[in-house]
């Protein structure tokens, strides 16, 4: 499978990546190499495994579903760019 | 006085109990060798006041007899670790200016355990790179050079700022993380030790994530012993992170100089790859004559998959990361660059904030787990892993504890790699104990030719780091390794 430069577009909007012309050109040629060289995994016979969901045996820890941390709003958007009154401030998304 | 920052972990822990020297003293002794370090760019962030004020109550604590077991220690801390009120930025610019208002664990426990901060330490972006040089604050330089030359070299990574200010004396030990060999790598690259634990040892709550699957935090020190000092520090089970494992922490120094009569060695034929140095080959049989030596019985082993483990590394890991980065949006923290509506400011901020293996990785993560590709890719990688976890399960019923070279070569220099997939070999011998979350040591076990540190790599059992302490010791004694890098960067 290789990837042409109108998917590389597709995928960068996918992952909210501005790229340019020349970018989305040099990245099409390094993300084939990339797939062509992983392609190697075909050949691998994996009928009948079960795909790898934890490396080491263990079972979930379950805690009282009970309220342990917060009311903090200040500090939670301490770091944010802009924020006013609490709140993360973006742009206009509704008209 | 002697130069206090020659001393180890283990040697100044002592020192500062006999009250020889005080922590004041022994911190002062870092801060001025950071300062003329800074052409190794090994700190991205010096903090010389959180530095002295923790080292003042060192101090008070060993006066008052309630000195913790790393009293007074000044370690490095890697930019991936959120220390609170303090630079944390993955070494991103999409993290500008971000200070966590939390502590990580593994940082937490250390500083109950008495330890002294003195930075932030370079890496390669969110941890994706083999040789620093991907760092938003440019590369870290290794404090060793080729015999007669003055070239420059990468450290390693993504770990590369950890490993060379502990080889170049501008910290006691570092705190570091491992994904595909971020640890053992740059070790290996800087003649220093570094051991990536069990899966589960260290929690990995306030790390910044970089694939959630394969991520662990570790040490890097200038020797075994010390090595063992600050993983039995930093390992917890924590319940902000339900993946650290609930078992006890083992006093891991204790194992340090027992016998290794009876340990079943393995050695994995499929680690003999094409093109490999004959000086790595030959440190490898070393390396075996050694824990021979030792007492210990020597075997081959198969792990059949290994060829494929990197291709396999290269889906789940960029598929990850791609998962945990769509978080930087320009909203929380970090970066904000204005668009002209907010997918626009998404995207335009994400496309100044990311460097261009960040976004390499991101692209390729996003499109291994895209709607038509998710079964081809990622879970045929998954599946694939599951094959690699059990030819380590299968190997571990004849052996205890498997040997193997932690790189293919010694450092190169900045610049000389620039080619994606040539870069990704760095981590062909490190990257399958990640895959099966296995813990991974490397130790300094010999010299290039041309005089730059080379080093093995033991492979343990989950949970069994006390084997690595104990055969790494033995690896270290005997390798007794006299050379040091040569202080060129001091009046640099």
């Amino acid at each position: 499978m290789s990837v042409d430069e109108k998917t590389v577009r597709h995928i960068a909007r996918l992952a909210r990546l501005a790229v340019t012309d020349d970018e989305a050109r040099a990245l099409q040629g390094e993300l084939n190499a990339i797939l062509d060289w992983v392609e190697q995994l075909s050949e691998v016979d994996t009928d009948g495994v079960e795909p790898m969901t934890s490396v080491v045996a263990m079972s979930m820890r379950q805690r009282e579903d009970v309220v342990t941390d917060g009311n903090y709003p200040e500090i939670v958007v301490g770091n944010a760019p802009v924020s006013e009154d609490n709140y993360f401030v973006v742009p206009k998304v509704v008209e | 006085m002697t130069d206090l920052t020659r001393l180890t972990i283990a040697q100044a822990r002592e020192s500062l109990r006999k009250r020889e020297f005080t922590a004041e003293e022994l911190t002062e002794a870092y801060l001025k060798a950071m300062e003329d370090g800074r052409v190794l760019n090994a700190y991205v962030a010096e903090t010389p006041d959180i530095a002295r004020d923790m080292a003042k109550r060192s101090d008070q604590r060993i006066a008052s007899g309630d000195a913790g077991p790393l009293e007074g220690i000044p370690l490095g801390i890697k930019d991936l670790f959120c220390t609170k009120g303090v630079h944390s930025q993955a070494c991103s610019h999409i993290l500008d200016g971000f200070k966590p208002a939390y502590e990580s664990t593994v940082t937490a426990n250390l500083w109950a355990d008495g330890a002294v901060m003195l930075g932030k330490l370079n890496m390669d972006e969110f941890a994706m790179g083999s040789s620093n040089e991907t760092s938003y604050y440019g590369p870290c330089i290794n404090p060793w050079r080729a015999k007669g030359s003055d070239t420059k070299l990468v450290p390693g990574g993504s770990s590369g700022g950890s490993a060379a200010a502990v080889a170049g004396w501008l910290c006691a030990g570092a705190t570091a993380t491992d994904t595909g060999g971020s640890i053992r790598q740059p070790a290996a690259y800087t003649g220093t030790v570094g051991i990536k634990p069990t899966y589960g040892r260290c929690s990995r709550w306030g790390i910044v994530a970089f694939a959630s699957s394969l991520d662990q935090a570790g040490p890097i020190t200038r020797d075994v012993r010390d090595a063992a000092i600050m993983l039995k520090s930093m390992a917890s089970v924590d319940p902000k992170d339900t993946t650290s494992v609930d078992r006890p922490v083992p006093d891991y120094e204790a194992a340090i100089g027992q016998s290794l009569k009876g340990l079943r060695v393995g050695v994995p034929k499929e680690y003999r790859v094409d093109g490999m140095p004959a000086e790595i080959e030959k440190l490898w049989e070393q390396g075996c004559a050694w824990l021979k030596d030792a007492g210990a019985e020597i075997k081959e082993v198969s792990l059949p998959h290994t060829k494929y483990a990197l291709a396999t590394y290269y889906i789940i890991a960029p598929a990850e990361a791609s998962s945990n980065l769509a978080r930087y949006d320009g909203v929380r923290y970090g970066l904000r660059v204005n668009g002209d509506d907010i997918i626009d400011m998404y995207e335009k901020t994400r496309a100044a904030g990311f460097g261009k293996e960040v976004k390499r990785r991101v692209l390729i993560g996003t499109y291994v787990l895209s709607a038509g590709y998710y079964d081809a890719y990622y879970l045929k990688a998954q599946k694939v892993r599951s094959l690699i976890a059990r030819d380590f399960t299968d190997a571990f019923q004849d052996v205890d504890v498997l040997l193997t070279p932690t790189t293919p070569s010694p450092a190169f220099a900045p610049g000389a790699i620039t080619d994606p997939l040539s870069m990704y070999l760095n981590d062909v011998f490190t990257v399958t104990v990640n895959m099966a979350g296995l813990p991974g040591i490397s130790v300094p076990a010999g010299l290039s030719g041309d005089g730059l540190p080379l080093g093995l790599q033991l492979i343990g059992r989950p949970f069994d780091e006390e084997t690595l302490f104990r055969a790494g010791y033995v690896i270290e004694q005997a390798a007794d390794i006299s050379a040091e890098p040569q202080r060129w960067w001091v009046g640099a």
